[in-house]
């Protein structure tokens, strides 16, 4: 299988402590043959040597030695894998309260998420978290796997009940509508192969869908934003090199430079180190403008009418990932595509602060203007970071939320 | 009930949105803008080359970055002192023909200066870290790029893209940054450094086909070839003055090729008719070993031995 003809999916799991996620994941990777020999021999030496008679499949993913002494997964761990249909980057995230800011890592850049329950327990307070940052972080496809059904004598009533009250969260949430997998991930049941023991279950298997699931590959379309990384020079040419975030580029386009307002046109575009007349997302390249302008790291070219809004005042939802408090009043580092400006936090929707893995609304005054995009219309030109100035620690993601501040034409 | 009922088989074939990247394109386009975000944050960065093939893509990818400028990072080789001969010369003839400055750090110089001792079994890659650290700290180097790919090996699983280390060089697990979109937060203070790993989101099959699409040159031992080795456990050793063969062990005259170029002690050869890149890439997408579990013996050392030799500043 070559390269060219399959796509990728990028794919996050969540779930409680003991819902069995390491072992989905480990059967995930185990019935797709993705686990090579020497590493499944590994899995069977530790759980021998522990007294256990068939593999722990856990252990194919827990690979730190503090998750493997505790029997949980502590931090975000990358999976690939790949079948004749498409290629997997798995996400597998842990589902421990206080790890939350690492399955936010994990869903930032996931196009699918994985939520796990166990269907003696149903929907529990972890559950609805993981569907509310999935909402807030706008995962597009949504997958409910309610595991151990085993546990439940494969009882169709029992899933009903939960897929029952999930969606009524996800109602609330605003989550675009998920997709309910009943799955045993010890037995193997509606992991990869159909079960046999759940025959009113009628829809694919768990892998099945993960490989026809709609991907958005394509943002050539959308209006260009290309943030400029580095200026090369040489030869006293200036090459503003960037990765196009979204839309599309051609030599001869009139072009706007945010923040300053400079407009010029495109003479030259390079397709690492190759001459392009016109360039698309998500594609890195360089620029060569027709004017000398006063271009540097930071600043946002863009095309066309529809330009990302100027401002200094951010509105956004955000999670905050830090164990020290945000409070209104403090000095920040706004980190916005590769831009990075000084910020205080005005405003926390009246809270007097957010504690390590709150969801909340926040309100910035930023030092210098940031050319914005709603979150809704950009997953990369609507998202920030807040930066501790002090430390350097990542402290808040948030999520631009242009409509909530209505001023901006 | 007919095969063709099956719910699989209903389902169409998704066509490739019109100006989607192949997967290739996409990981090297990632892999720029890692190069370049580095540029932009950072004041000495270096290169951690082995002359293997990560490295070696990893030069490639860096000179298309910077194009037609030439790369603004400069080269470290952790020297380790048994060094397969073929790649040393690769390693020289590089940095020559792109006019990089190349950094050694020499495990040689340690040992001959009483700072590290020879461990009873010869092996010298966990002796790496010492000299590594210490050269970045003497060089203040404020960024050091390796080549570790997340599906090498399940600590580096774990591993972030932009990876903090302090003034001792040690990585904590469970306190790395959440990294979250591509805003990868490089900032630190005075005396620590961070690790950036571009290729994280490849696996060894990328690493391969990206060679055989760009046609980059690789050190002959990649390739099947007549070479004296003898078996220690379980793996095809190459003979030399690092101490090998011992009694019992007998060399013999095999065609061999390597998967991964390290300390000659602990990498391992494997049995292989493989002579070109295609029949490279045909031997790996069928194996059922991992790269690391056919060809290296210090990964088998413990459970944790990648952790915590990550842990202590091994890259």
């Amino acid at each position: 299988m070559t390269s060219t003809t399959v796509d990728t999916l990028r794919f996050a799991t969540a779930g409680s402590v003991d819902d069995g996620k390491s072992t989905l994941v480990g059967r995930l990777l185990h019935d797709s043959k993705s686990v090579l020999t020497d590493q499944l021999e590994a899995v069977e030496r530790v759980s021998q040597s522990r007294g256990q008679d068939t593999p722990d499949l856990a252990l194919l993913t827990d690979g730190l030695r503090a998750e493997r002494e505790q029997g949980i997964t502590i931090d975000v761990a990358y999976r690939y894998f790949a079948t004749a249909r498409r290629r997997f980057i798995l996400a597998d995230t842990p589902g421990h309260v206080q790890y939350t800011r690492n399955m936010v890592t994990g869903a930032s850049t996931a196009e699918l998420a994985i939520i796990l329950v166990d269907a003696r327990n149903g929907v529990v307070e972890q559950t609805r978290r993981h569907a509310a940052i999935a909402a807030l972080l706008r995962v597009p496809h949504i997958v409910l796997a309610v595991n151990k059904m085993d546990l439940v004598g494969y009882e169709e009533k029992e899933f009903e009940r939960i897929v029952e009250d999930f969606a009524g969260h996800a109602a609330e949430l605003d989550l675009p509508g998920f997709t309910p997998i009943p799955v045993s991930a010890l037995a193997g049941d509606n992991v990869v192969d159909r079960s046999t023991r759940m025959d009113w279950y009628e829809c694919p298997a768990l892998l099945r869908h993960l490989e026809s699931v709609p991907v958005g590959g394509d943002r050539s379309g959308e209006p260009a934003r290309f943030p400029v990384q580095y200026v090369i020079r040489h030869a006293e040419i200036r090459y503003y090199a960037g990765q196009l975030v979204s839309g599309s580029l051609r030599v001869g386009d009139r072009v706007t430079v945010h923040p300053s307002g400079e407009t010029s046109a495109i003479t030259g575009i390079d397709v690492l180190g190759e001459d392009a007349r016109e360039a698309y997302a998500p594609q890195s390249l360089t620029l060569r403008l027709a004017d000398q302008r006063d271009v540097s790291r930071g600043d946002m070219i863009t095309t066309g009418a529809d330009v990302p809004s100027l401002t200094r005042d951010v509105r956004a939802a955000v999670c905050h990932l830090a164990d020290r408090p945000l409070r209104v009043g403090d000095r920040v580092l706004v980190r916005h595509t590769t831009r990075t400006v000084k910020a205080i936090v005005k405003d926390l929707a009246g809270a007097a602060e957010l504690s390590a893995n709150d969801l909340g609304r926040i309100t910035l005054r930023t030092a210098e203007p940031l050319a914005l995009d709603d979150y809704a219309d950009s997953r990369r030109t609507g998202a920030f970071i807040l930066v501790d100035p002090a430390d350097g620690a990542t402290l808040t993601a948030g999520m631009v939320d242009l409509e909530e501040a209505g001023s901006h034409a | 009930m007919p095969e063709q009922a099956l719910p699989q088989q209903a389902l169409p074939q998704r066509a490739l949105p019109r100006h989607a990247l192949s997967h290739l394109d996409a990981l090297e386009s990632e892999a720029v803008h890692i190069f370049r975000e580095v540029a932009g944050e950072f004041e000495r960065p270096v290169i951690l080359f082995s002359g293997g093939k990560d490295s070696i893509v990893m030069l490639h990818l860096a000179l298309k970055a910077f194009a037609p400028a030439p790369v603004p990072f400069s080269l470290l080789h952790v020297d380790t002192g048994h060094n397969f001969p073929e790649v040393l010369e690769y390693r020289d003839h590089v940095v020559a023909a792109h006019g990089l400055r190349l950094h050694v750090a020499s495990v040689q110089d340690y040992i001959d200066r009483g700072v590290l001792r020879e461990r009873p079994d010869g092996t010298r890659n966990p002796l790496q870290t010492v000299p590594l650290t210490e050269k970045i700290q003497a060089e203040r180097f404020d960024a050091v790029f390796g080549g570790g790919r997340r599906d090498e090996e399940k600590a580096r699983a774990k591993e972030r893209v932009f990876s903090l280390r302090d003034e001792f060089s040690q990585w904590d697990p469970r306190r790395q940054r959440p990294e979250l979109w591509n805003l990868y937060n490089g900032r630190h203070a005075a005396g620590e450094h961070v690790r950036v790993f571009p290729l994280s989101n490849w696996t060894e099959l990328d690493v391969w086909q990206y060679i055989a699409r760009e046609g980059i040159e690789l050190p002959e031992i990649y390739f099947a070839h007549e070479r004296e080795v003898f078996q220690r456990a379980g793996m095809w050793l190459t003979a030399g003055e690092w101490g090998g063969p011992k009694d019992g062990e007998t060399i013999e005259k095999r065609q061999v090729r390597y998967r991964t170029v390290g300390d000659m002690s602990c990498t391992g050869a494997v049995d292989s008719d493989a002579v070109t890149l295609d029949q490279v890439i045909a031997e790996i997408a069928a194996s059922r070993l991992t790269e690391r579990g056919a060809t290296r013996a210090d990964d088998k050392m413990s459970e944790a031995a990648m952790e915590d030799r990550k842990r202590e500043g091994y890259f």
